[in-house]
């Protein structure tokens, strides 16, 4: 068995590959769910789909999960094409969340509704960029590892919205904030339209276009990617690597922190430790596997969230357990995972004799 | 002060020991190249099949367990599900040369998914007419201790208090520590790590040590995942207990700087810091307890920034750490 680097595969043919690989994956979670429900798998899917677009609810809500999944892996795009492994996505979210509820809950009542938005705004950002910007300084000036500087970061994060979660518990006792401002909703993003959702949406979608022109069209993005190449050659070529490094991820973590601000003031209207629900992960996934291509991220993050709802409702139709969800992911991710080796790389099989011809 | 510590460092070692487990595994693994960010995953399925193990035999078995099989089945089952994991990162990573960090996610992923849904469904899947899984027969066997332990007072706490695989940990992790320095199946392991291009030059089988290290690092860590519902949870699982201590063991492998027989020591201090809130006072003022168990990840993050201020060449991770290892590259 040869196997060599392919130089560059037709985009279709490229396509054909990571679909397939997505129908095997499925069937393969097909045959499993049946197994283990003893339902035919065309059932299991049909229960899929109906988990994902039974409703119009159900639309909406599958559409943010869509929406929040995306920017999170948006935000973290420019750090990976940098090379820098931002596995902090999930702290990032958590303290711009936490600055959004805090504006809430302590501004609420003092200033008026437009004003009070735009300093959680403001606020969200800068703590998301915050986080981000602490193992970056190390990152730059003492090549300190930041996959685990950051990874560690999300517990530091948990914990201090853990604390914060005690302090402004209410009611007394509960363990959790609840809705902030249920009655005055002073902070909370306006509805546009028919769902509530819909404002975070179209934010996202905006936020899309312009991660993409970033990357792709300025200055700084070509910078990102030289660094991302090779530091020496962005030295060589006059690149203050440092620099790129620290406002990379400060735009990376304001990103996350915008995710914060979304879920926050746009739907949930409270803070727990588990608002970001595990996205600072998962959107590693989505955001590499999309070769860091912003638009591939759109396809990526829904499919992930498809699955999540497809797989909430066969756990609820048959009173298994959520995490069923996780595991159909897993699968799902290992092939297309697998699968880019194909993309990247010719398999020819020789026989002995070829070999010893030095064919 | 002394009747504290005799209450403290007992609890603080129990913490440890899948700490330790964990840490370990990862240890071994990175010493090939491989940064294996599935652990967490891993001891969650590692966990869950010694549960799923000992489930299926405590039910066949009715009453009376058989001591060396009670032990012996939930632990083959962990082993061999550690070491699916195990093959199934090596061959994404080694073979198809997936980024390692992705698939050490996605492992984690649907390592923690797999846990949680077989814990939680497994009394559905089967019909069983239990409302919890509640192996205490089999944790029985896993935390006897030894006889003479009871008649030591003080001393007999602090050291001989545990169930056996508290032990196998700690000379587990001696034995990783021996291997990787003393041997020559050791050093040829670690120029796998540093350098792949000039150990495949010298005749070492790249492949081979990779997924013999990496799959060994799974079972090794998959034990820590045992460990915690067999020996410190009593036999009962409850989905999403273990936490994020897989986590930590990778922490812990930066903390002791990729010796195994450091990581004794400083998986017991980690376990200490876990547990600390506990005994720290602090009144009526429950938040701030929230703050305290931060500190296992904030005192990682300090050994991470002073170890790579001190830069001592010795101290640095494997030098090919994350990167596949394609030879035609070179």
């Amino acid at each position: 068995m040869h196997i060599t680097k392919r130089k560059e595969m037709p985009i279709g043919q490229a396509i054909a590959i990571r679909l397939g690989a997505i129908v095997v994956a499925l069937v393969v979670c097909g045959v499993l769910t049946a197994c283990l429900t003893g339902l035919n798998p065309v059932d299991v899917y049909a229960a899929m789909l109906k988990g994902a677009f039974g409703s119009p609810r159900k639309i909406w809500v599958l559409l943010q999960e869509i929406a929040i999944l995306l920017c999170v892996s948006l935000a973290l795009t420019p750090a990976f094409r940098m090379k820098f492994w931002n596995l902090g996505g999930e702290g990032q979210v958590l303290m711009g969340g936490l600055a959004s509820a805090a504006c809430m809950l302590l501004l609420g009542d003092k200033l008026p509704g437009p004003a009070l938005i735009a300093v959680m705004f403001v606020t969200s950002l800068a703590a998301g960029a915050v986080w981000a910007f602490i193992p970056a300084m190390f990152k730059a000036r003492w090549n300190t590892n930041e996959t685990l500087f950051t990874l560690m970061m999300n517990y530091v994060a948990t914990q201090i919205v853990a604390f914060y979660t005690i302090r402004w518990e209410s009611p007394k006792g509960s363990g959790k904030i609840g809705v902030i401002n249920q009655a005055s909703h002073a902070g909370w993003l306006p509805q546009v339209g028919p769902s509530k959702y819909l404002l975070n949406i179209l934010l996202v979608a905006i936020l899309t276009v312009l991660v993409y022109v970033y990357l792709k069209y300025t200055k700084q993005g070509y910078e990102i990617s030289v660094v991302g190449e090779s530091v020496n050659t962005a030295r060589y070529a006059g690149i203050k690597v440092e620099r790129v490094i620290l406002r990379t991820l400060l735009v990376s973590g304001a990103i996350c922190g915008f995710a914060g601000f979304l879920l926050v003031g746009g739907t949930d209207h409270t803070i727990t430790t588990t608002i970001a629900g595990g996205r600072g992960f998962t959107a590693v996934m989505v955001s590499w596997l999309a070769g860091f291509n912003p638009a591939v991220m759109v396809f990526g993050s829904f499919l992930l969230a498809f699955m999540d709802a497809g797989a909430g409702e066969i756990s609820t139709a048959f009173m298994l357990n959520h995490s069923f969800g996780d595991i159909l992911t897993g699968i799902i991710l290992f092939f297309i995972i697998g699968c880019e080796f194909f993309v990247n790389y010719k398999v020819r099989f020789e026989s002995k004799r070829e070999v010893a011809e030095g064919v | 002060m002394f009747s504290f510590l005799v209450s403290f460092i007992p609890r603080a070692v129990v913490q440890s020991i899948p700490l330790l487990f964990g840490s370990t595994g990862e240890i071994v693994s990175e010493k090939s190249g491989n940064l294996n960010l599935g652990i967490p995953g891993v001891m969650y399925v590692g966990g869950i099949c010694g549960v799923i193990g000992a489930f299926f035999y405590e039910h066949s078995a009715g009453g009376e367990l058989n001591p060396a099989l009670g032990i012996g089945i939930p632990l083959l089952c962990c082993l061999v599900g550690s070491l699916l994991m195990g093959l199934l990162y090596c061959f994404l990573t080694v073979n198809l040369r997936a980024n390692q960090n992705v698939t050490g996610l996605a492992m984690t992923t649907f390592g923690v998914g797999f846990g949680n849904f077989f814990g939680g469904s497994l009394i559905k899947l089967v019909g069983a007419e239990i409302p919890t899984i509640s192996l205490s027969a089999t944790s029985h066997l896993y935390r006897t201790k030894l006889p003479f332990a009871e008649g030591l007072g003080w001393f007999g706490q602090i050291f001989f208090s545990y169930g056996f695989l508290a032990y196998v940990a700690i000379i587990i992790a001696v034995a990783a520590s021996y291997m990787l320095n003393h041997t020559r199946a050791g050093l040829q392991l670690r120029a796998v790590g540093e350098d792949p291009a000039t150990a495949d030059a010298a005749g070492i089988g790249i492949t081979r040590y990779k997924y013999l290290a990496t799959c060994s690092g799974c079972m090794i860590a998959g034990l820590g995942g045992l460990y915690y519902v067999m020996d410190y949870a009593n036999g009962i699982w409850a989905n999403d207990a273990f936490g994020d201590r897989g986590w930590l063991a990778i922490a812990l492998v930066i903390f002791t700087i990729w010796r195994p027989n450091v990581s004794i020591f400083a998986s017991i201090l980690f376990g200490g810091l876990y547990i600390l809130y506990i005994f720290i006072p602090t009144g009526t003022d429950l938040a701030v307890k929230e703050l305290y168990k931060m500190l296992p990840y904030v005192v990682t993050i300090v050994v991470l920034v002073i170890s790579s201020l001190r830069n001592k060449r010795e101290n640095q991770p494997p030098e090919h750490l994350g990167l596949p290892y394609f030879r035609e590259d070179r």
